[in-house]
């Protein structure tokens, strides 16, 4: 009989056990990723350089991406706020502060969206207010914007949170007493040490931005060629039954999401540790 | 710089760190906040420090200027962490001069200066040669003393350590001790550190104040406090002693070994333990009909002499002693008990 650590299995639980793991992640991961890129180019390259090219398609990519840009820089800015906030203070109200950073979270999409409709919306609270001004938040780039931010709020507060509770506030203080002001602290102590996990967590945000739906779906209004994401493209190409059209733009979110994992993998091996704080 | 705390509080929610605490720093002195966990000597250094805000009512007077609402960067105090609070991602030398490099444009020294400061620390806590080096390539005596030379480059008028020695070898201890003590003999530079340790208290300051339960027990000189103490608290934790009952105490080096027949034995025991290597012996000895046993050191001549083994029957003579009375005050050991 041979003898093998405590703390493995035998060799036949073991190779069971990965053979699971295996079935499941082709069968819920690696197929329908594959399924994606093949109905891409079921039709050939010509069909999916023109789905990419359609104007409607196009203008669903601006304007993912601008909702992007806005939303991201945000989101960085409130959740290094938040998780400083958070983290190197104490507080009453602290803990209240924590839950509300993972309510986006908690909530489903498409209830965020209806709340912004019922907050902006011609019959919603605001909406006598906004109409005297001229403003359009609900069906135009404001509310997709508000969606997306609400949304994506917590990835960068949630990847630096346990970063810098882990870190302590230590050398925050050496700073403090040796005289440098809050802009200094954050900007020569702080970020330095949590830069890794900032990428990461706006990363993740991105991500997220990219290729939300739920909430974004309830607030845009699908104006074809002006409110709409990529990801709400994709599901109006494929009502449409342009089938090789809709996975065509969705094999492009495909790519955005290999991009995500690719750079996360390049951010880990160049530190030479995890990118998240909680592994 | 002297300092000067007034009816110090601080509360935590319902926790109370320091009950109304108030203590006198003479400029120049190495003071010494001595303290079992919980007893409020870290709260004081870092109200001392600006790093926590009293409650309202105390006040800290940094030689006689009230600086109770002054931020830290703003009371000349040079702080060292416990763990040191190095910056993970600078060298050491941009960690030491950081204090310099973060002063408005108007009040920054000039490169040279500070290149030359930078010289002046390093050779001062012997660290040549150590600039370029980062934090995790440093010994645990390496780090603590570029926290030091950080916490210097300010030009300080008071520094305050919190735990210096904690997290290091009992070897790397003693020399930084030592070289402390050197250290502050030579630059004079009023010095208040907290420490767990009795015997580093006692070794290195020249006054020590002895906390318990978020006040003050008792101040004094090492000697002063270890010869005598105010209660039984200080006595029991400043070096090792036997509760002999009644409120009486006696040292273990305060004891002399005798015959069991002889005369002016005060009490006799059977030896339990016998502990010869070292620098002297050490013996538990029992009591008839007691439990708690004795704690006896004696010359290693003096065991041999005696052909002292285990198991023996050996008489107690007790030299000086300390006796306790209600109230735990001191009192005269004669007068408590026999």
């Amino acid at each position: 009989m041979t003898v093998r650590p405590v703390t493995t299995e035998a060799p036949l639980v073991r190779r069971l056990l990965i053979g699971l793991a295996l079935v499941v992640m082709v069968l819920f991961l690696l197929l329908p990723l594959a399924a994606v890129f093949v109905e891409a180019f079921r039709r050939g390259w010509e069909t999916f350089g023109a789905a990419l090219r359609d104007e409607a398609a196009l203008s669903a990519v601006r304007l993912t991406l601008v909702a992007a840009a806005i939303s991201v820089p945000l989101n960085t800015v409130f959740g290094l706020a938040a998780a400083w906030l958070v983290t190197k203070f104490r507080f009453r109200g602290r803990a209240v502060l924590v839950a509300l950073i993972d309510l986006p979270f908690a909530v489903s999409p498409v209830i965020a969206g209806l709340v912004f409709v019922l907050l902006f919306g011609a019959q919603g609270w605001f909406g006598p207010l906004l109409r005297a001004h001229d403003i359009q938040v609900i069906f135009a780039l404001p509310g997709i914007v508000l969606a997306t931010v609400f949304v994506t709020f917590p990835f960068v507060a949630r990847e630096l949170i346990p970063l810098m509770e882990s870190q302590g506030a230590d050398q925050e203080e050496a700073a403090v007493t040796l005289g440098a002001r809050g802009w200094q602290i954050l900007r020569r102590v702080t970020l330095p040490n949590i830069k890794w996990g900032l990428l990461y967590g706006v990363l993740l945000c991105n991500a997220r931005a990219m290729g939300e739906f739920g909430a974004v779906s309830v607030v845009s209004g699908h104006i074809r060629g002006r409110t709409n994401t990529l990801p709400l493209h994709v599901e109006v190409l494929y009502n449409e039954y342009q089938f090789s059209a809709a996975f065509s733009c969705a094999a492009l979110l495909a790519l955005l999401a290999l991009a995500t994992l690719g750079l996360k993998s390049a951010i880990e091996r160049f530190t030479g540790r995890p990118a998240s704080a909680r592994h | 710089m002297s300092i000067i705390i007034e009816s110090i509080r601080k509360t935590f929610g319902t926790y109370t760190a320091l009950d109304g605490v108030s203590l006198q720093i003479p400029d120049g002195s190495l003071t010494a906040l001595l303290g079992p966990s919980g007893s409020g000597k870290t709260t004081l250094l870092r109200i001392v420090a600006g790093l926590e805000r009293a409650d309202p009512g105390g006040r800290v007077l940094l030689h006689d200027r009230d600086v109770t609402a002054v931020p830290p960067g703003r009371r000349g105090v040079g702080f060292v962490f416990q763990h040191y609070a190095l910056f993970r991602h600078m060298t050491v030398a941009r960690n030491i001069t950081f204090g310099l490099t973060v002063q408005p444009r108007s009040r920054r020294p000039p490169r040279r200066e500070i290149r030359a400061r930078l010289d002046e620390l390093l050779r001062l806590v012997r660290l040549e040669g150590f600039e370029g080096r980062r934090p995790d390539q440093l010994s645990g005596g390496q780090r603590q003393r570029v926290a030091l030379a950080r916490a210097l480059a300010i030009r300080p008028k008071v520094l305050l350590l919190d735990e210096p020695f904690g997290g290091l070898d009992a070897r790397v201890r003693k020399d930084l001790r030592r070289w402390l003590r050197r250290f502050h003999d030579e630059i004079g530079l009023t010095t208040l550190f907290v420490t767990h340790d009795q015997e580093e208290a006692l070794e290195l300051a020249d006054q020590v104040v002895v906390m318990r339960n978020a006040r003050i027990e008792q101040t004094g000189s090492p000697q002063d406090i270890y010869d005598h103490p105010g209660s039984s608290f200080v006595h029991e934790f400043l070096g090792e002693v036997n509760k002999l009952g009644d409120g009486r105490y006696v040292r273990p080096h305060e004891i002399e070994l005798r015959f069991a027949a002889e005369e002016g034995v005060h009490l006799a025991g059977r030896v339990q333990h016998l502990f010869v290597a070292g620098p002297f012996a050490r013996l538990a000895v029992v009591p008839e009909g007691a439990r708690r046993e004795i704690e006896v050191w004696a010359t290693r001549d003096k065991v041999e002499e005696m052909a002292l083994a285990r198991g023996d029957l050996v008489g107690l003579h007790f030299h000086a002693g300390h006796a306790f009375g209600p109230g735990d005050r001191a009192v005269p050991p004669e007068a408590a008990g026999q």
